[in-house]
């Protein structure tokens, strides 16, 4: 009786599994997809982060698109290394677009852009976006929500709890975009990426004229065009009350940072400056002694933090 | 004017209940069911009451604060309530280390592991009663104290058969014999809260008249379960018995009115919760009658909890101006 | 009787009509206007004038620059001093016409008498829809719809009546009250125009029950004029959405995606219908409207008849000045209006009222975790699932956006007003809303 039992679970149950196994085996075969086999390879060596910085919805698309042909591909998450990786398996070349970091273009800090009326509602910023100018004078700056922040896969974006500004923590920053795209007010810019992370760029983006972004934000671009002038390589053009620094033609002098009378434009990760240098510029413009003194202590902060971050990343 | 001018999205106005005056209310609508319970079991009712509310807020409070780290929020009433909820559906004459073990499961695992307030698939309360269900079935299944004679006595009290047990046991005489009165005002053997019909019911109006709950769920399993036992009783009264024993006795009433029609497992639309309220009828009276416990209303609501997702996806509300396509 | 509404969800807030019962004063003309290029829905308009012209009341300033787009006419006569940015609530400046006000000289064509004209036979369905498109006239509810667009029925289509919306179901406004009780002749014309214009017999005016008095008044005329009915509504909030008040009167849905006329039905505002007679009777654009002033905390509760570009601070004055607790300026009522950054806006054409709320009313609660009670559900009067949609929109699942319908939002507000736990549902709807149907729209081209 008992041996019976086994028996018949055996068969039943063994039944069941030759039964499923048969399903599964003419299902396979029924629906199976014929898909190039390298798509599965390249797709390996992806990052899989999904951030979608290549333009394709995701790494697999992106593998895909690789197959189909590799001309004007990168995947600036994987970098080179991958890049090249792939172009082994699929033949042909990859061009490297020039390596770029995220910045955030906006220094209206809570200490020079004032409150001007109190949010509440969804923490979010496309919401303050959607509503209104947001909770400075400022309708330009950013809202410091952290939209960006939730955008990055990387958890290279946060909100900076003294200025209330979304930075960017440049060893982390793989240039996917997401936080380009996530921004309702378009701050975030890729630039060019040069050594040691250096970089000079204006931190506004405010097309109000002059008296109003200034009433609104110490640090605001006011649009009077010094650092235009000052420029020997024509990077810089002001328009819409807002200077634009064109990061192909910049050549790093620094000498529109001198020039800028609200210190919005910034230089960042540079050695400190030798005490003889600064001197010479300062007595050009004068009138502006009060700004400068503040705005310069902040990039010299950066350097030294960003030191212990810069052999990681290389 | 001396702040900064407040912005936000409209509305700028606001309904007056919150999650914690809705909780509130619902413990509100509990308390003529415990006075019942009171008088019925004495002693007993209240320990293990205050023993189960106790366990149910500490162990929110210790999971929240040192698991979680995120700041508690005992003050929003759904522990208590959890805990309440918990301690009626127990039997009077518990130990309090298993009711201390029961709240342990319905906020550590039943609501906590699935993310906390709103998140749990299954009805806190109901997953602990079941857990020691099954775990201490002695305990939970066959020594119901006797009411009234034991008010004054807790671990020692006189037992005896509850109505669904006798059912199970195939005693049908005891069944036509039973008194409707009895049982609508609380003097039958069973768990804490649901002893009494008349104190349920009223709880169940005054939070349908708060707007607290919606009439759906209980007057769908209600209606269900007499409609579904009075056709079996129909075709073989020597079989089966009468429906309003069914609605009367055990769990029905405190289930449908109190643990069904909880906000976070049950459906949104008015359709979704009739359909809900359906199923656990029909579950009900299945396990009552051809099931092994002889109490089904607790599965029958779990299992139904387990559909709600699926019942939130099919029956959407009525929507406005939808395309008449058919 | 049981007064008729519509089904699906809506919410009870309560009325608080607190200046229900102030007769309509005309503000002084102020010293300074600010007409923004932009009072409607759809494009600006072109402003057609320069700094330094001289202007009088009543004359065009700005074009219509579209099909969905509305003149707009100078409310003062003086000097244009600037062609520019003017205040709006958002703190987002908009271009517009700033104007120093000097004297009140009107253009000759308007007819500034008072006499009632009730002679509608003398213009023709084209005429009158000329008159309206060249005054400028938008729904005045808040919509701000442009009026003629409404009123221009498509070939292919047929209205079969009129529905006049006299229900003002948001809290605190009363400015449509007034105008229903004080100028109840010019309304009836009114409605008759625009039932010529859009060639029916037919027109409901629909009353919340709390305007008895509207009521009585409206009934007791409409027996002189043919074809007009007045029609008492329970209270419930959002009648006055154009689809909730043809469910409520015509007891039609307006299929979604869909626009009233499909259902045979053309929605106007009450104002609006007294801004129509204005204009074809009496040749006036619109150049002022009431606005309510109102709050728990303001002193002297108002409706006040104000010159389009009046700055706001100057009615706030007028109804005894800002109270010392404010916490929030909102323009329009507490349910769909704007919260505002600033009181130096102008009164525009849809400006239905400004509200102002004491620090402790000014505040949302901090949210709580939903507990997935069903009341956005229960509430959403388009029979939407606001718990859904909004994490939905959160999470930027645009496409389970669309299949949840979320287009269909109406943005009343229903679902936060009822929500327990305070969450802030529709600021994200609103986003997913916008989204979506941007992508609709981009998938049509």
């Amino acid at each position: 009786m008992e041996d019976n039992v086994i028996a018949i679970s055996i068969a039943v149950l063994g039944g069941v599994a030759v039964l499923a196994a048969a399903i599964l085996y003419v299902v396979a075969k029924k629906f199976k997809v014929d898909e190039d086999p390298r798509i599965d390879e390249v797709n390996e060596l992806l990052p899989g982060a999904n951030c979608g910085g290549c333009g394709f919805a995701g790494c697999r698309n992106f593998a895909e698109g690789c197959v189909k042909s590799l001309e004007g591909k990168f995947c600036n998450v994987g970098g080179a290394d991958v890049m090249n990786k792939i172009a082994e398996i699929l033949g042909g070349t990859v061009s490297a677009p020039d390596p770029k970091v995220a910045v955030v273009r906006c220094a209206g800090s809570t200490a020079c852009r004032p409150k001007v009326n109190n949010f509440e509602g969804a923490k979010s910023c496309a919401v303050v976006a959607a509503t209104y100018a947001g909770e400075t004078g400022c309708a330009f700056g950013c809202i410091g929500l952290g939209d960006c922040v939730t955008a990055c896969e990387f958890g290279g974006v946060s909100i900076n709890p003294e200025t209330g500004l979304a930075q960017i923590n440049e060893s982390l920053c793989t240039a996917c975009g997401s936080c380009v795209k996530a921004c309702p007010k378009g701050i975030i810019e890729l630039r060019k990426k040069a050594a040691k992370f250096r970089k000079v760029y204006v931190s506004c983006v405010n097309k109000d004229k002059g008296a109003v972004a200034k009433k609104a934000c110490s640090s605001a671009c006011i649009g009077c065009g010094k650092c235009a002038k000052t420029c020997e390589f024509g990077a810089i053009t002001v328009e819409n009350n807002v200077a634009y620094i064109d990061y192909t033609k910049c050549k790093m002098c620094r000498k529109c940072v001198e020039a800028c009378p609200t210190g919005a434009i910034k230089e960042e990760n540079f050695p400190p400056r030798k005490p003889k240098e600064a001197a010479a510029p300062k007595e050009l413009g004068q009138p502006t002694n009060a700004d400068k003194v503040e705005v310069k202590p902040e990039p010299e902060k950066i350097v030294l933090e960003k030191k212990s971050d810069n052999p990681n990343a290389n | 004017m001396s702040n900064l001018l407040t912005i936000s999205p409209s509305p700028h106005f606001k309904d007056k209940p919150t999650t914690k005056s809705l909780m509130f209310g619902v413990l509100t609508a509990l308390i003529p069911t415990f006075l019942v319970s009171l008088y019925s079991f004495g002693i007993g009712a209240l320990v293990t009451t205050l023993v189960s509310v106790g366990s149910c807020v500490l162990f929110e409070w210790l999971i929240t604060k040192y698991l979680l780290k995120q700041q508690p929020h005992i003050a929003d009433g759904s522990a208590i309530l959890t805990g309440v909820l918990l301690a009626f559906n127990l039997p009077s004459n518990i130990s309090p280390f298993i009711v201390m073990f029961g709240a342990l499961i319905a906020i550590g695992i039943a609501k906590m592991c699935f993310g906390g307030l709103g998140c749990n698939l299954f009805n806190p309360a109901l997953v602990a009663r079941v857990f020691l269900l099954i775990s201490f079935p002695v305990q939970m299944m066959t020594s119901w104290p006797k009411p009234i004679e034991s008010r004054l006595s807790y671990l020692d009290a006189v037992t005896g058969a509850t109505p669904m047990a006798a059912i199970k046991a195939g005693n049908l005489s005891l069944c036509e014999n039973a008194n409707f009165l009895d049982m609508f005002i609380g003097k039958i053997g069973g768990s804490l809260g649901e002893v009494a019909a008349i104190a349920l019911i009223l709880g169940g109006i005054y939070m349908i008249a708060r707007k607290i709950i919606t009439w759906h769920i209980p007057i769908s399993i209600i209606l269900t379960v007499f409609a579904f036992a009075g056709l079996l009783w129909l075709i073989d009264p020597s079989q089966y018995v009468n429906p309003l024993y069914h609605i009367l006795g055990g769990g029905l009433l405190l289930g449908a009115i109190f643990m069904a029609t909880d906000y976070v497992t049950s459906p949104m639309s008015a359709t979704g919760k009739i359909i809900f309220g359906v199923g656990i009828g029909l579950l009900t009276i299945i396990i009552r009658l051809w099931g092994n416990y002889p109490e089904g209303m607790s599965f029958a609501i779990l299992l139904m909890n387990a559909v709600v997702p699926l019942i939130n996806k099919k029956f959407q509300p009525a929507r406005f101006g939808a395309p008449k396509t058919k | 009787m049981k007064l008729s509404t519509f089904k699906i969800g809506g919410v009870h807030p309560s009325g608080s009509k607190l200046s229900a019962d102030q007769p309509i004063k005309v503000m002084p003309i102020p010293d300074t206007v600010y007409i923004p290029a932009a009072q409607h829905i759809g494009k600006p308009a072109d402003i057609i004038v320069q700094k330094g012209d001289k202007v009088k009341v009543g004359q065009l300033i700005a074009k219509s620059s579209g099909v969905v787009s509305a003149n707009i006419h100078s409310s003062v006569s003086g000097t244009i001093t600037a062609v520019g940015p003017v205040p709006d609530p958002s703190g987002i400046a908009k271009m517009g016409v700033t104007i120093k006000v000097e004297g009140d000289e009107w253009m000759e064509e308007i007819d500034r008498s008072e006499t009632l004209d009730t002679n509608v036979d003398k213009f023709s369905d084209k005429e009158i829809i000329d008159r309206v498109t060249a005054a400028g006239i938008v729904g005045m509810g808040g919509a701000t719809f442009p009026a003629h667009v409404k009123f221009t029925v498509p070939l292919e289509k047929k209205a079969e009546a009129v529905l006049i919306n006299g229900v003002e179901c948001e809290p605190y406004l009363t400015a449509d009250h007034r105008v229903m009780l004080e100028k109840s002749e010019q309304l009836m014309v009114g409605v008759k125009l625009i039932m010529k214009a859009v060639k029916t017999e037919k027109a409901f005016i629909g009353i919340e029950a709390n305007k008895p008095d509207a009521i009585e008044k409206l009934t007791e005329l409409s027996r002189k004029y043919a074809g007009i009915m007045v029609v008492p509504l329970a209270l419930k909030y959002p009648q006055g959405s154009e689809k909730h008040l043809i469910k409520a009167i015509m007891n039609k849905e307006v299929p979604s995606g869909k626009l009233p006329i499909d259902v045979g039905a053309v929605v106007s505002n009450a104002g609006t219908a007294v801004a129509v007679y204005e204009a074809v009777m009496k040749n006036k654009p619109l150049i002022e409207r009431v606005v309510t002033v109102t709050g728990n905390s303001v002193k002297n509760p108002s409706n006040f008849l104000a010159r389009i570009g009046t700055p706001v601070n100057l009615l706030i004055e007028a109804a005894g000045g800002l109270p010392e607790d404010t916490g929030k300026v909102i323009s329009g009522g507490p349910m769909m209006g704007k919260a505002a950054t600033n009181t130096d806006f102008p009164v525009a054409k849809g400006t239905s009222g400004v509200l102002i709320m004491p620090e402790e009313l000014a505040h949302r609660r901090e949210p709580e975790p939903c507990i997935r009670c069903g009341k956005c559900v229960d509430a959403c009067p388009m029979g939407l699932e606001p718990y859904l949609l909004s994490v939905y929109s959160r999470k930027k699942m645009w496409d389970e956006c669309e299949e949840h319908y979320i287009y269909d939002c109406i943005e009343c507000g229903c679902c936060v007003y009822s929500c327990p736990a305070a969450r802030p549902l529709l600021d994200y709807m609103r986003l997913g809303k916008s989204t979506v149907m941007g992508i609709i729209r981009s998938r049509k081209k």
